[in-house]
């Protein structure tokens, strides 16, 4: 046998697993996509007495809209996510991020709730979460909670996750008004970020109104860089700009260095990332505004 | 330290004590029992299997020493080489990050039911043609991933070729007689579905 022994449940509702995790939680852990989970238990990296595995529970597998958020159940798989309209229209920077999530395999049984759960420092699905200012839901044994990104993300692999709680939704804000970019630079196509950035902006005319960036793979969780965003505010986004944008994320981001990457290669690549989705989030922008003065 | 976005609960106590009384923030259903086997029916190639197994016998050691299906191979165990690549209703899947215990219930194609040496499957006649494999242990996991793409975009450019396929290492051939032997795939596939 590959893990150490456990115990094992599959419940059948969010209910069930609640039980479950109010009466093992400490001992448990959850398993979703698997994908993160699986290879630590096979390498005994992690050694849980209890698997809770939450891949029967129907209930949490659904995108909608609601209010001018799209919500999505924690199980929903990446690969549904990735070919939903409802992300492609309203979400396109999660679309956009979704590709570059581990592999199609991966993709196959990974789910949305799993990857931002899991908070990998280089995963793409928690920097998409902070740069739209998403929440997410969880559920104890007393109560549920909304938590936005800014306070789930707590460090390396780290959240504000209690032993019994589950997340059950994550809820992000419709992008409607804004332009969007995903970036990334891998070793080899679907590798964890080296640096990633997702970046969401507001334009009126050719003024960005508002700018949000957030980096993975520069820190123990998303890195948002709150002078560069207000250096943005009102301003064109000429070269001359992005340049000084480039030099205020390269000041701000302190990466570590380790076997993959040095922190002054990460450094660099932030700067010039930040650049690039910016200039492609801007003009995505404009071409919106464009459609919609036209429709409107 | 008080946590931002969580109320501080000060009567978790009381909370309780008065969970039997039908509190309902107290969950009331049975949590289900936990366990260290199972009782499985896994319908693979279109034939059920049933069989007891430890909860933490991955599915691809469940397909290879149970059911002896070696066709699916065990590379990394970590969810990295592909290897183990197998489909999960008809969407390809790492079969060892998976228990055998999940595909309870389950449909699962192995290589196995792709094609017999007699009549090779157009896909792996392509890669006998275009030397697509040389030791051919990432093959299995090779086909069952292209099967899949080609299901999907059946008439895949060599980019969306090369990011489909991204997930399986190959330490022989430098996949470009893999690409080859996908795109000739891709074409035969079409012709057959035009006849």
């Amino acid at each position: 046998m590959k893990p150490a022994p456990f115990q094992y449940a599959a419940p059948e509702s969010v209910d069930e697993a609640v039980a479950l995790l109010h009466d093992y939680g400490p001992e448990a852990k959850l398993l979703a996509g698997g994908q993160s989970l699986v290879p630590l238990l096979n390498m005994r990296l992690a050694r849980p007495s209890v698997i809770i595995d939450l891949n029967r529970i129907r209930e949490l597998d659904y995108i909608r809209e609601d209010e001018g958020e799209i919500a999505i159940g924690a199980m929903t798989r990446q690969r549904t996510a990735e070919r939903s309209p409802v992300i492609s229209r309203h979400l396109p920077l999660m679309a956009e991020a979704l590709p570059m999530v581990g592999h199609m395999q991966i993709r196959t049984r990974g789910t949305i709730g799993g990857s931002i759960a899991h908070a990998d420092p280089a995963a793409e699905l928690p920097a998409v979460l902070a740069a739209l200012e998403g929440t997410v839901v969880i559920q104890g044994a007393r109560r549920t909670r909304r938590v936005t990104a800014q306070e789930f993300f707590r460090s390396y692999l780290t959240t504000a996750l209690e032993p019994d709680d589950l997340l059950v939704e994550v809820r992000v804000p419709a992008q409607d008004g804004d332009g969007t970019a995903f970036l990334e630079v891998a070793r080899r196509h679907g590798d964890y970020a080296l640096v990633g950035v997702a970046v969401a902006v507001r334009m009126n005319q050719d003024r960005c109104t508002r700018a949000r960036l957030a980096f993975t793979g520069v820190g123990p969780i998303p890195v948002r860089v709150p002078e560069a965003e207000a250096a943005l505010a009102d301003r064109e986004l000429t070269d001359s700009v992005l340049n000084d944008i480039a030099t205020i994320v390269r000041s701000r981001i302190t990466p570590e260095s380790d076997i993959h990457a040095s922190a002054e290669y990460r450094q660099e690549v932030s700067g010039i990332l930040a650049q690039r989705a910016l200039r492609t989030a801007g003009s995505r922008a404009r071409r919106q505004t464009g459609r919609q003065d036209r429709i409107g | 330290m008080k946590r931002r976005g969580r109320m501080v609960n000060r009567s978790a106590i009381g909370r309780k004590a008065t969970a039997h009384r039908g509190n309902p923030g107290y969950p009331s259903l049975a949590a289900p029992a936990l366990v260290t086997t199972k009782e499985i029916t896994v319908r693979v190639n279109g034939v059920a299997h049933t069989a007891a197994v430890d909860v933490r016998m991955t599915l691809v050691d469940f397909l290879r020493e149970h059911l002896r299906l070696t066709g699916t191979h065990v590379g990394c165990e970590h969810g990295v080489c592909g290897a183990c690549t197998i489909q999960l209703g008809d969407l390809p899947v790492r079969s060892c990050l998976l228990f055998a215990v999940q595909a309870d219930e389950a449909e699962i194609t192995t290589v196995e039911a792709l094609g017999t040496p007699d009549r090779l499957h157009p896909l792996q006649d392509a890669f006998r043609a275009h030397h697509g494999l040389q030791c051919g242990f990432c093959t299995p996991g090779f086909l069952m991933t292209a099967v899949a793409v080609l299901r999907e975009n059946p008439r895949p450019t060599v980019q969306e070729i090369r990011e489909a396929l991204a997930g399986n290492l190959c330490r022989c051939t430098g996949y470009q007689g893999i690409v080859e032997a996908v795109l000739d795939a891709a074409e035969r596939l079409m012709a057959d579905r035009r006849k």
